[in-house]
């Protein structure tokens, strides 16, 4: 009887069912686990980092004991006293201020050069100006802040006032650092337009400078804020770059020539020489919780963003 | 006239921004080179680092950043690659999908120094392995990953349809078409990616201070058991790399000669970079044209 069920089966069915046999030589399907585990490790990698670091973040508050509310808008931080206070609103503040003024410094420059390499000089900006600022967007951070110390700090000692370490030099030390990310940003947003926008405006008797402000623009806006958004991201993540100029003290600062301090510098300063597990190395860990939570804040924003954007 | 004014005045305004940009930025880059350039000396870079006397050079250094970056890149090409191949040949339209795409850039944004400090929690810690250069190097995976699945991604995005519906049209399956057609025509765009973003793990040091560590064992480079302490190619071991010592001598060193030391770290790790940027371009250039014989 069995021979003959075998060849009742139609070829079809026959093949289809061989190319499906579990075996290891089956170069479909491994190729198919490869790629799978890959996409599983991604989504594990930052399933990983968002979970341990807020286990690890909460514990200042549920083991520590520390006020959650007097954490965020105390100034008064003095862990190692002997009554010691957890008040990190003055690096709140650093990070805040830092990433805020840099983004409204380079906002103006970014776009106004990605228009000169999009709009003004197209064939000269793809060739010369885009190659320099993608490399410049790769040098590292520790030679940004190498050059903030030896040119900058000495330079706003000597010529503006203060020590020269102030929140002023850490300001424009990230400012050079997410400069050329926004301007290739904004002008992948420029480019991404497109070129029946240019020709309608420029036919209707528009200038360069009028189809600019009110046709590209206003297109590319979602796109302009997302490169900026990231530059922001960039600039709130910086750690070492600001710690070597900022001048790194707990107190608030009450001008641009005070020296400051930021979430990421006082982990950097602070996270070697502080016991595991007590309550003023938990306090860093809830910093650096408060980043993760903060560049959180700013992918969604990007993502809402993207969904604005027409190009 | 007054609009035709505007306008000028408006090119003249964007022009001028871009070249101060460029001025700028070319010019601090200058700078690291020129004030370099008379600090490097062939014993500078061939000698050890020192904590407490002048003279110091950053053999050690340098090649801890070339191991770290070497184990980087081990750990992620194969899962960048293949992660850039889900994206861009089986990933569908769905909730998975878009989960993954979240993730990417999730992890792409994330501050380095937060991804240190997981490096710190997770491998140093909980896996025991110590400030060394697997948990340095398993640390950058994280940092790099993100960027390696884009580039990947793109890279076999960019090749025609008609090449992979060629290799259908032959009754290819689809993993012999990604491996036989598709890859080979991305090779140069992936090698271009991958050489960049190892420039980025070259210079990267917010995320190594807490994970490979900020010191060197005394190392011997005639010791080749990998398993030995003073062995350079263990991989259990701290590793300061480059970036961090140029860093560590900056915020702070003790030596007299802090200024030389990091003159000459930044040129050396600057040049680096450089040499990076423009080998990626020139390489993918020169394999294109030698594919495609143009």
């Amino acid at each position: 009887m069995i021979p003959i069920m075998q060849t009742t089966e139609k070829a079809s069915e026959r093949l289809i069912r061989k190319n499906k046999k579990l075996s290891l030589k089956n170069p479909e399907r491994n190729g198919k686990v490869i790629v799978y585990s890959a996409a599983f490790v991604t989504i594990l990698a930052t399933l990983a980092v968002t979970i341990f670091l807020t286990q690890q973040g909460l514990q200042s508050f549920y083991m520590s004991g520390i006020n959650p509310l007097e954490f965020l808008t105390s100034t008064n931080w003095n862990p190692s006293g002997s009554n010691p206070s957890y008040g990190a609103l003055a690096f709140i503040f650093g990070s805040l201020s830092v990433t805020v003024l840099s983004a409204l410094i380079v906002a103006p420059f970014g776009i106004g050069a990605a228009i000169f390499m999009t709009e003004i000089a197209p064939s000269w900006g793809k060739k010369i100006l885009q190659p320099v600022i993608e490399i410049l967007v790769g040098i590292p951070s520790v030679v940004y802040g190498y050059l903030g110390l030896t040119v900058l700090v000495p330079f706003i000692r000597d010529h503006i006032g203060g020590s020269g370490y102030s929140l002023m030099a850490g300001v424009i030390v990230v400012s050079l650092m997410i400069l050329p990310t926004v301007t290739t940003l904004s002008a992948d947003a420029f480019n991404r337009l497109p070129n029946g926008l240019r020709s309608s405006s420029l036919a209707l008797g528009a200038t360069r400078w009028q189809t600019v402000r009110r046709v590209l623009l206003p297109t590319a806006m979602p796109g302009l804020l997302t490169a900026i958004i990231l530059g922001m991201a960039r600039a709130i993540g910086e750690a070492l770059a600001i710690q070597m100029v900022i001048g790194n003290t707990t107190i608030l600062p009450s001008s641009l020539l005070d020296p400051a301090a930021t979430m990421t510098t006082i982990i950097t300063l602070n996270m070697g020489h502080t016991t595991f597990n007590s309550a003023e190395n938990n306090v860093l860990w809830t910093l650096g919780l408060l980043l993760l939570i903060l560049s959180y804040g700013l992918v969604m924003l990007v993502r809402f963003l993207a969904a604005r954007r027409k190009f | 006239m007054n609009r035709k004014f505007t306008d000028k005045l408006a090119t003249a305004t964007f022009t001028f921004f871009a070249m101060m940009i460029v001025v700028i930025l070319t010019a601090l880059l200058g700078y690291v080179l020129y004030m370099g350039v008379q600090q490097v000396s062939w014993d500078f870079l061939t000698s050890k680092s020192s904590t407490f006397r002048a003279g110091g050079g950053i053999q050690d250094q340098v090649f801890n950043s070339f191991y770290i970056l070497l184990w980087t890149m081990v750990f992620t090409v194969p899962v960048g690659l293949a992660g850039g191949i889900y994206m861009a040949e089986y990933a569908r339209d769905n909730k998975l999908t878009a989960m993954i795409r979240i993730c990417i850039e999730t992890l792409a944004s994330m501050p380095s120094i937060v991804l240190g400090l997981f490096g710190l929690l997770v491998f140093v810690n909980a896996f025991d392995m110590g400030f060394s250069v697997l948990a340095g190097a398993l640390t950058l995976t994280i940092f790099n990953l993100p960027i390696m699945i884009r580039t990947c991604e793109n890279a076999m995005r960019s090749v025609p349809i008609q090449q992979k519906e060629a290799g259908m049209a032959l009754g290819y399956t689809r993993w012999r078409t990604i491996t036989t057609i598709l890859l080979p025509s991305a090779f140069p765009s992936i090698l271009t990616g991958i050489i960049l973003s190892a420039g980025l793990v070259f210079g990267e040091a917010a995320a190594l201070l807490y994970s490979a560590g900020m010191t060197s064992p005394n190392l011997d480079y005639g010791n080749w058991n990998p398993f030995s302490e003073t062995s350079p190619l263990n991989i259990m071991r701290p590793a300061e790399t480059l970036s961090v010592h140029i860093w560590k001598v900056n915020s702070e060193g003790i030596m007299p000669d802090i200024r030389e030391i990091a003159d000459g770290g930044a040129a050396v790790l600057v040049t680096a970079i450089l040499i990076f940027n423009i080998g990626a371009r020139m390489i993918g250039t020169w394999i294109h044209r030698k594919f495609t014989s143009k």
